[in-house]
């Protein structure tokens, strides 16, 4: 098998045995890049060179017998929303374009120190707000199983980048199906670990309470390995929890004995499509295969996840991008063009006599943060900034916020009810297979339903993983969605790897030319 | 409509953006549409429900006070769109316009 086709646990075997090199498997990775990235767009950068020159170097280690990390020479590709220290950190955003961060994240910290190869930035919805990519300030990612069709957002170009066989591994953030929607759609497997399980420290902020980085890989088995070396306590960041961290290495290849699947009849109800309603109960079948048992739980909250998902999340991006204020870092606007076009509304006022106008003029700075956001932040990014400036502004922050913390408890209840008598929920990730680039840009409501299945995993704060489940009759693939508990990560990593054991979905690679 | 054109604009200020007529009008429509939406969450009932502001059960988390180094002055200002050695530059907040 060639070595883009491998799985990082095949690859990491050769590499332990001195058969093949990580120069030969970065090379391999960047020739793949170079050959199809021009129409996938999977990556904002890569760095080649700095990549061959890190896996020269631990070659060299390995000849030398010195001890190595846990991921020594394999290649990973991180979410452009993770900052990486002297190197641009863009979020897909013309407002950080020339973003370079003074330190790196916790989570690249700790691939450096386990020996990765970072491989670049990959491309996303801006600040990670979107389901589709379309929302990248520099041009869409685009699905390696056709090319016409979104790669599902935020991380499309990590799940894409896999998927397209250009990395082994990618490194995601999920806040309300990030990870695991665009897995889905790319025919990948993407995990949304427990909140705090992973340190968002060096995470760009976009929804603090809901944001968790995570593995994207071909198997379940490279998704453990991944989530090793991200997972553990961060002193830097005050809600990633002090817990040790299961070996999950070991653990995701023992089969659940007795396992308790629930399926929740919510999850099936309007606006689910045929094909994945189809592939998504094929795969239940699977494990009553495996000797699970099936059960009917309720999650009698679950409609109102969109709906309190998204006053919740914009209300804490319109508090944390309020960062972005031109002065500090990132996008200015032309400051004499900005001055010439005030000083013109002011002339124009005085000379109408409008004094009442006059007053509510900006002043120099107020105009230049407004001038500039407005320049540097793209049309779902304002979107959102507007609707949680909206939700948390006097007279509505009861109706809107505080309403939809309330309903947030009562979907994490719903949760920990269902998991009294399942040990996993299954159900879809996604509606749909992934859409045409376009469809639905004009219609944000319809983009935000997207999230129907995921968006609740982020509220509650539990575990969640995509699991490739099949194709439609187009090709296209279907992702089986696995929800467990709080820091049930390898309840769930095991419950995907016996499926994967017993099916092949994961192993397609898509007819790139 | 539940939002209004005029509240769109004050609320464009309060968020710091700047919209095009052409963009007030787009995001009235949309917000409201948004908005409307939301109404859904009007019938669950949560009188007796205490606010989910966070999934964890964690709250002041303390670490040894211990020096480290900051961030040094060049590093901080290395991603200034205006600056001089010292200190980050905006356009004057008081007097006349320059």
């Amino acid at each position: 098998m060639s070595l883009i086709d491998q799985t990082a646990t095949e690859l990491l075997a050769g590499l332990g045995s001195g058969e093949i090199t990580s120069v030969a498997v970065t090379q391999a990775c960047l020739d793949q890049i170079e050959r199809h990235d021009k129409n996938v767009r999977a990556f904002l950068r890569v760095d080649a060179q700095a990549a061959l020159e890190r896996a020269e170097q631990i070659d060299r280690r390995r000849k030398e017998g010195r001890t190595l990390g846990r991921l020594a020479g394999l290649p990973v590709a991180l979410k452009d929303v993770l900052c990486t220290r002297g190197e641009p950190t863009t979020c897909a955003s013309r407002m950080l374009e020339d973003f370079r961060p003074p330190y790196d994240a916790t989570v690249v910290t700790r691939l450096r120190a386990a020996d990765a190869v970072l491989l670049g930035k990959t491309n996303m919805d801006e600040f990670a707000m979107g389901g589709s990519n379309e929302n990248s300030a520099f041009g869409p990612a685009h699905n390696p199983w056709d090319l016409t069709r979104i790669p599902g957002g935020s991380s499309g170009g990590a799940a894409a980048s896999v998927a397209a066989r250009m990395t082994p591994l990618a490194v995601g953030s999920d806040t309300g199906g990030s990870i695991r929607e665009p897995a889905a759609l790319c025919g990948v497997t993407g995990l949304k670990p427990t909140y705090g399980r992973v340190s968002r420290y060096g995470l760009v902020a976009f929804a603090s309470s809901l944001d968790q980085i995570g593995p994207l890989a071909q198997t379940a088995e490279d998704a453990a390995l991944l989530l090793q070396v991200l997972a553990g306590h961060d002193p830097l960041d005050s809600t990633s929890v002090d817990r040790p961290v299961p070996d999950y290495c070991e653990t995701v290849r023992r089969p659940l004995e007795g396992l308790r699947i629930g399926l929740v009849p919510e999850y099936f109800g309007e606006g689910l499509d045929a094909e994945v309603e189809a592939a998504v109960r094929q795969a239940v079948r699977v494990y009553e295969s495996l000797g699970a048992t099936v059960k009917e739980v309720s999650l009698p909250h679950s409609k109102y996840a969109v709906a309190t998902y998204y006053i919740i999340a914009p209300c804490e991006a319109s508090s944390n991008l309020a960062r972005y204020d031109s002065a500090h870092y990132g996008y200015r606007t032309d400051q004499k063009r900005m001055t010439a076009e005030l000083q013109a509304q002011r002339k124009q006022l005085e000379e109408a006599g409008d004094q009442a106008a006059l007053d509510d003029l900006d002043n120099p700075l107020i105009r230049m943060y407004r001038r500039s956001r407005a320049e540097g932040f793209g049309a779902e990014v304002k979107r959102r900034i507007m609707l949680g400036t909206y939700a948390l502004s006097a007279g509505y922050y009861d109706a809107y916020y505080l309403k939809a913390l309330k309903v947030r408890r009562l979907i994490r209840r719903d949760f920990d009810r269902a998991f009294q008598d399942v040990d996993l929920i299954a159900g879809p990730v996604a509606p749909t297979p992934a859409f045409p680039i376009g469809e639905k840009v004009d219609d944000p409501l319809s983009m935000y339903l997207f999230d129907l299945y995921t968006a609740s995993t982020n509220l509650a704060g539990i575990a969640g993983i995509s699991v490739p489940c099949g194709f439609s009759r187009g090709g296209l693939p279907i992702g089986l969605h696995l929800q467990g508990p709080t820091f049930a990560e390898e309840i769930v990593l095991r419950g995907a790897h016996m499926f994967q054991q017993a099916t092949d979905w994961h192993r397609k690679s898509p007819p790139l030319h | 409509m539940p939002i209004s054109r005029e509240e769109v604009e004050k609320v464009s200020l309060l968020g710091r953006l700047l919209l095009s007529p052409q963009e007030l009008e787009t995001m009235t429509g949309q917000l409201g549409q948004i908005l409307d939406y939301m109404g859904l969450l009007e019938e669950v009932d949560t009188g007796q429900v205490e606010p989910m502001a966070h999934a964890l059960d964690v709250s002041d988390v303390f670490r040894d006070d211990e020096v480290r180094p900051g961030l040094p002055r060049e590093e901080a200002l290395a991603n200034a769109p205006n600056r001089d050695d010292e200190c980050y530059l905006v356009p004057a907040v008081l007097g006349e316009l320059h």
